[in-house]
């Protein structure tokens, strides 16, 4: 890519590529390939705009959809909360006037807004992607370098398309093996998160490699960048590969022809150099890894099905055990208690984690012929409405409704709770959302986090169980 | 951006690990479309029992202290999501400055764009600084952005990190919008030879 001899990872060369330029004492002038907008984040950047007489300096590299806010239900906008339907139509007005692309909740194309670019072939390897939501993370799945930003950098992109920023260090996290039946990318996430803690990626950028990721489906490499802020990591990225290009080939966004063929080349590039290296490593063996649930109030706090919330007098840190004592105090557990039994009042299936075709596929198959436990709750909220048109062209719809499920349209939902999806005061959630932290599903609400399989088991048993042993 | 120089003034010693944003501001405040009044959702679920009323016993709302204009945190203050609307939240409640042994990278950015201060210190300082906040919550604390130093009456002083582009930034009040529409020139000559990928 460039005369530089020096071997390099895939975030070197990605950022290299980017920097427009940089003053002595001053972070780099950073370039943004593509902005994605959201209703929640978006309206007070726009307001920046307006106030400064500003246009938007790329209409044609931002894209916004409405995810946040949105009610999942089907119903007329105006039968919405008038806060919900005032930033939905606000963000119509900002990208009417400013000619940014919208994937309207009226056409065929809206959803999560992770779910909709790499849908829509906007999400490109090499690439750098930022967007007013710390899950922007998801799309380093393809080899791009991508996060979330607050609403003053959501401004300084839509005014420059550029942003001030400080380079990050690199982190290599490596997992080899083979995952076990039922166990699935949500768990190997949860896992290394456990491992190294959700502050741990701190300043960092991941890159997740090794021959487990490598085996990995776009939509698994999705989730698991996704939750690299769960980590702390601003970012977090996957090489491209065949797998990628596979994926990409012909969505409506991507290059085509000749285009697409010279992409290619490029993207081979985007690998992490013989050689090159990390600020720190941290390395995972696929085989020992089992399904995850989490105990806390942070993504960090999980433990394998089969184990058990710890005990405060086994951990040395006092912040650890105050924080431990905290999470343990809201969340309704004691030390000690196995996580397997653990009764739940309601199940969540979606978020821009886990509710693509493949996460809905691996969770129909085990309710299929089975009921949702009784007392229990359980919606299913797809990513897109691409998403929901290919599940129920594959009748997975009807396999949840009759399951007892809510089948919903596409939203954030009640993976944070800003519309009316909420969970109740007290409540247990087994969802597949990226965060368990105090009321982050309703408030009083109490989150146990794991993957779309280990979500259905608890929905048709009424408690956490092992999947495997269902399987 | 309001300017940061120099601050003296009481604080709250709020000691938890891991305060997300959801924490500082929950979604349910997220629904406006402008910037001001996120002070009345900043802690709400700390700050208010479930049927609305204050919790007199929590510490934010103790009376000793009101008017408190620093934070003093725990580690990895501002986890989750990027939601600026938690630094909104902070400033507009009146905190001008947040104490702690680490920030989340996000927060921490959106910090820096709004004029509030993260202020990054050892975990014994700010164990010390909670210990003793909690035994004299009127003591009077010194931020100064310009010496890069916390200081206490007695004459304690603790000296911090910040990198030099940003602390420029805080002491006159500049955003970094300005500073990047100046490379307007150079955004352009980048475009012209840049590809995707």
């Amino acid at each position: 890519m460039t005369g530089n001899d020096k071997p390099r990872t895939l975030f070197e060369k990605v950022w290299d590529a980017h920097v427009v330029t940089q003053d002595d004492g001053a972070p780099a002038v950073l370039y943004i390939d593509t902005h994605l907008i959201h209703e929640v984040t978006s309206p007070q950047a726009f307001a920046t705009l307006r106030e400064r007489g500003l246009p938007v300096r790329r209409p044609d590299r931002t894209f916004a959809t409405m995810d946040h806010a949105i009610p999942t239900r089907n119903v007329d906008i105006a039968l919405w909360p008038s806060d919900a339907a005032t930033q939905v139509r606000t963000l119509r007005e900002n990208c009417q006037d400013f000619g940014v692309t919208l994937f309207d909740i009226d056409g065929p194309v809206q959803g999560i807004v992770h779910v909709v670019g790499p849908e829509m072939g906007i999400t490109q390897p090499g690439t750098t992607i930022v967007c007013g939501d710390s899950h922007t993370s998801t799309h380093g799945a393809f080899g791009a370098l991508a996060f979330g930003i607050g609403t003053s950098e959501v401004g300084h992109v839509l005014a420059t398309q550029c942003l001030l920023q400080d380079r990050p260090k690199t982190f290599a996290i490596t997992v080899d093996g083979e995952l076990g039946t039922g166990v699935t990318a949500k768990d190997v996430i949860l896992a290394v998160i456990a491992k190294n803690g959700a502050a741990g990626g701190r300043g960092h950028v991941f890159e997740y490699r090794g021959s487990a990721v490598e085996r990995m489906s776009m939509a698994n490499r999705m989730t698991i960048c996704n939750m690299s802020i769960e980590g702390g990591a601003r970012a977090g990225m996957i090489a491209p590969d065949d797998t990628t290009f596979d994926y990409l080939r012909g969505r409506p966004y991507a290059p085509q022809g000749e285009a697409w063929e010279r992409a290619m080349a490029r993207w081979r590039t985007l690998r992490t150099d013989e050689g090159a290296r990390f600020d720190r490593e941290l390395t995972l063996d696929a085989n020992a890894l089992q399904p995850m649930v989490t105990y806390g109030t942070n993504p960090g706090q999980g433990v394998a099905v089969t184990g058990r919330v710890p005990i405060v007098d086994d951990l040395e840190d006092p912040a650890e055990r105050r924080s431990l004592l905290s999470a343990l105090d809201y969340m309704g557990l004691r030390q000690g208690q196995p996580m397997a039994g653990q009764p739940v009042d309601i199940v969540f299936i979606g978020s821009c984690t886990n509710s693509r075709v493949e996460d809905l596929r691996e969770a129909a198959a085990v309710v299929r012929g089975k009921r949702v436990a009784d007392d229990v709750w359980a919606i299913v909220v797809p990513g897109s409405k691409a998403v929901k048109a290919q599940a129920e062209a594959e009748g997975l719809d009807r396999i949840f409704a009759e399951a007892g499920f809510e089948w919903r349209g596409a939203g954030c939902s009640m993976c944070l709770a800003m519309n009316d999806d909420k969970a109740g005061a007290g409540k247990y959630v087994a969802s597949t959302s990226n965060r368990n932290f105090q009321g982050r599903q309703g408030p009083g609400a109490r989150s146990l986090l794991m993957s779309p399989i280990m979500a259905a088991a608890a929905a048709v048993n009424g408690r956490v169980v092992d999947v495997r042993e269902m399987l | 951006m309001q300017s940061f120089t120099q601050l003296t003034a009481t604080a709250v010693p709020l000691r938890s690990e891991n305060v997300d944003t959801d924490q500082i501001i929950p979604a349910r405040f997220l629904t406006a479309v402008t910037k001001e009044g996120m002070g009345e959702g900043c802690f709400a679920a700390w700050r208010y029992l479930q049927d609305g009323s204050l919790d007199e016993d929590h510490v934010l709302n103790r009376p000793h202290h009101q008017g408190a204009e620093i934070l003093l945190a725990g580690r990895n203050f501002g986890s989750g999501s990027s939601r600026e609307h938690a630094v909104w939240a902070l400033t507009d409640y009146g905190f001008r400055a947040v104490i702690s042994p680490g920030f989340a990278d996000i927060f921490h950015n959106n910090s820096l764009k709004n004029g509030l201060l993260p202020v990054t210190l050892p975990h014994h300082v700010v164990d010390m600084l909670h210990d003793l906040v909690e035994e004299q919550p009127d003591i009077a604390i010194t931020v100064d952005l310009e010496a890069q130093v916390v200081s206490l009456p007695d004459g304690q002083v603790f000296s911090f990190h910040i990198d030099p582009y940003r602390k420029l930034c805080l002491l006159d009040g500049l955003d970094d919008l300005g500073y990047l529409l100046s490379k307007t020139d150079a955004i352009a000559a980048f475009e012209a030879v840049h590809e995707l990928a």
